[in-house]
């Protein structure tokens, strides 16, 4: 197992109720695991303490078999795919090569071998053409494939992904998830946060349904998406539609 | 492995296209802002009252290089060495330090405003070298207590802000701007009980800042700090370049992000500190040249830190070359950097404005 979280709780501050309560989470080699829930409930707080932006109060983090460590080392481990933002003007190729720093010994610069490193990660997501350009000016799928990208060149063995697919037109929408898909079948392990379940179902992720600061439901999408768990989770009533007699898609009543 | 809708290519913009830059660093560009410098170097010894040509000046220098006297005559060796090499190489030290100190506080502070004052170096400064002409004292402790000033201000700036909230840029900058107020109005306390005949001129030309007064002294005791300051910029531009990527991101790409701006921080200031201990107060360089500079070479900040470093000695030496020889009296240098540049910040602003938007 790549990944393992138990008993994580984190609290903002000591006196308020925690905002995560008793976290338990398993991600096996390239298992991809979509974390649910609405607003609030604490999937980006989990996520920015898994990364180690936050100090939990109680748990432990286990990732490739070891509790803490390094920025570094863990680094070496683990890569972080936020949200595509910012108005960096350094172009793609630049952007793809900062994945390569937990590999560099101290005061070093990257090399010939990193910076082919980071042309075939850019190659694998389908954007190498664009490697000369500004990440500014490309578009808002092309900027979530560039970090992407620049995960890959960190060469881990977990992904975090922070909602992938937000604020993507359908199509680039639909291109992350096979890029997801792809990566897992490749052995990679990904745990990403969505709000639009039919993500999780479309790839045939494992869900972890998370309200209120604690895991309430995991399984695998097609077993643990039906209309009662989503209806419960979102507070609306919400039907799963099935198309050959597997659900695809959840659809809500106004 | 799959196509996504791409951006429509535009051959036709060259601001889109960043060039490549991971490795090689372009060493011919770079030896040529080299060399470029020392043109300008050469040229700005030549200038002044006593006149004297480029090929006078190389043999001085080569002589005094190699020790041996020089065939210039005494007059020639006097005003070369004593006179105008102290202040060509201020000058040179002067505007790297200010520009690679801008380079690294822009890409540190995310913010293309920040100049190497905006953690209240310069106010320090400028406190400390008017408090020690207040208590009379000599040339190179009114240089100690600026640098003094500045660092301390700088120290002041960061553990408001470390009192405040861990780790948050904003705070930072606002601390810093709360002690740059502090120590100006502590400024204006010391020029106005100062003795207005004796030393209050002295403290006002000293806060317009000038390299008339520089000497090969000035130079000795401050060039380590600044060259130090800068040697450490230099050699952690790489992982100041990741910190542009926000400090989470750059914390999961292996940055230990803060003792990281710690250190960056340090170095500016022990950087600006020196340049200000050595000029006074020049304002306007360490914002205008990293701009130019993006001009040049783009945002990468790798590349962006030594074209900083080298296009500031050049600006340096030419805006001080106007100083000395626009009028029959000279011109305080933090004057003619303010009124050039100003409105070449304005045009900087106008080509770069589509970079940072």
């Amino acid at each position: 197992m790549v990944m393992k979280v138990e008993g994580l709780v984190y609290r903002h501050e000591q006196a308020l109720a925690p905002v995560l309560n008793d976290i338990d989470l398993i991600l096996g080699k390239g298992e991809m695991l979509c974390l649910l829930g609405p607003n609030g409930t604490g999937k980006t707080t989990l996520l920015r303490c898994l990364i180690g932006a936050l100090r939990i109060e109680r748990g432990t983090i286990r990732i490739a078999g070891k509790t803490s460590t390094t920025a570094r080392q863990l680094a070496q481990h683990m890569a972080y795919v936020p949200q595509a933002s910012g108005e960096s003007a350094l172009s793609l190729l630049d952007t793809v090569l900062m994945g390569r720093t937990p590999h560099f010994r101290p005061l070093a610069m990257p090399g010939r071998h990193d910076h082919d490193i980071a042309l075939t990660a850019l190659s694998r997501v389908g954007i190498e053409r664009l490697a000369h350009r500004a990440y500014n000016r490309v578009s808002g799928g092309e900027r979530q494939l560039t970090l992407i990208a620049r995960a890959l060149a960190q060469e881990p063995s977990v992904f975090l992904m922070d909602e992938p697919t937000a604020s993507l037109d359908l199509g680039n929408q639909v291109r992350v998830l096979r890029t997801i898909r792809d990566l897992a079948a490749d052995g990679l392990s990904i745990l990403f946060t969505s709000h639009q379940p039919e993500h999780a179902l479309l790839i045939d992720a494992r869900v972890a349904t998370i309200a209120d600061g604690r895991i309430t439901r995991t399984g695998p999408s097609s077993e643990v998406l039906n209309a009662e768990t989503l209806s419960d989770l979102y507070r609306t009533p919400i039907d799963v539609v099935a198309l050959n007699g597997a659900p695809v898609a959840c659809v809500p009543r106004i | 492995m799959n196509a996504i809708n791409h951006t429509p290519e535009n051959p036709g913009m060259h601001a889109d296209v960043v060039a490549p830059t991971y490795c090689s660093q372009r060493p011919w560009s770079m030896a040529a802002m080299v060399f470029g410098v020392l043109v300008i170097a050469i040229f700005s010894m030549s200038l002044g009252h006593y006149p004297l040509s480029s090929a006078t000046i190389l043999d001085v220098l080569w002589s005094a290089l190699i020790g041996r006297d020089s065939a210039q005559g005494s007059a020639a060796n006097n005003v070369v060495l004593a006179v105008r090499l102290p202040r060509v190489l201020a000058a040179m030290l002067v505007g790297a330090s200010l520009s690679s100190a801008g380079a690294a506080f822009q890409t540190l502070f995310r913010n293309p405003l920040a100049s190497p004052a905006i953690l209240g170096v310069s106010a320090g400064a400028g406190f400390g070298a008017l408090l020690a002409m207040l208590l009379s004292a000599g040339g190179l402790m009114v240089q100690g207590a600026a640098f003094a000033g500045g660092v301390v201000a700088v120290g002041a700036a960061v553990f408001i802000a470390s009192r405040l909230g861990r780790g948050s840029v904003l705070l930072l900058v606002l601390s810093g701007l709360v002690v740059s107020a502090l120590f100006q109005a502590l400024t204006s306390a010391l020029k106005f009980i100062a003795d207005p005949l004796n030393i209050l001129p002295a403290m006002v030309f000293w806060l317009l800042g000038g390299l008339g007064q520089a000497s090969l002294a000035d130079l000795i005791y401050a060039s380590p700090f600044a060259l130090v300051g800068i040697a450490v910029l230099f050699l952690l531009r790489w992982p100041t370049q990741v910190l542009e990527a926000g400090d989470d991101e750059a914390k999961t790409m292996g940055i230990s992000v803060r003792p990281l701006r710690l250190i960056l921080i340090a170095a500016a200031t022990l950087t600006t500190a020196a340049a200000i201990s050595i000029a006074g107060t020049v304002g306007w360089v360490g914002l205008l040249v990293p701009h130019l500079a993006r001009l040049l070479v783009g945002p990468t900040y790798t590349l962006l830190l030594p074209t900083s470093a080298l296009l500031g000695a050049g600006y340096l030496l030419i805006v001080d070359d106007v100083c000395r020889s626009a009028f029959s009296t000279e011109l305080p240098l933090g004057i003619a950097t303010a009124i050039l540049g100003a409105p070449t910040f304005v045009v900087v602003l106008m080509r770069a404005r589509r970079q940072w938007s």
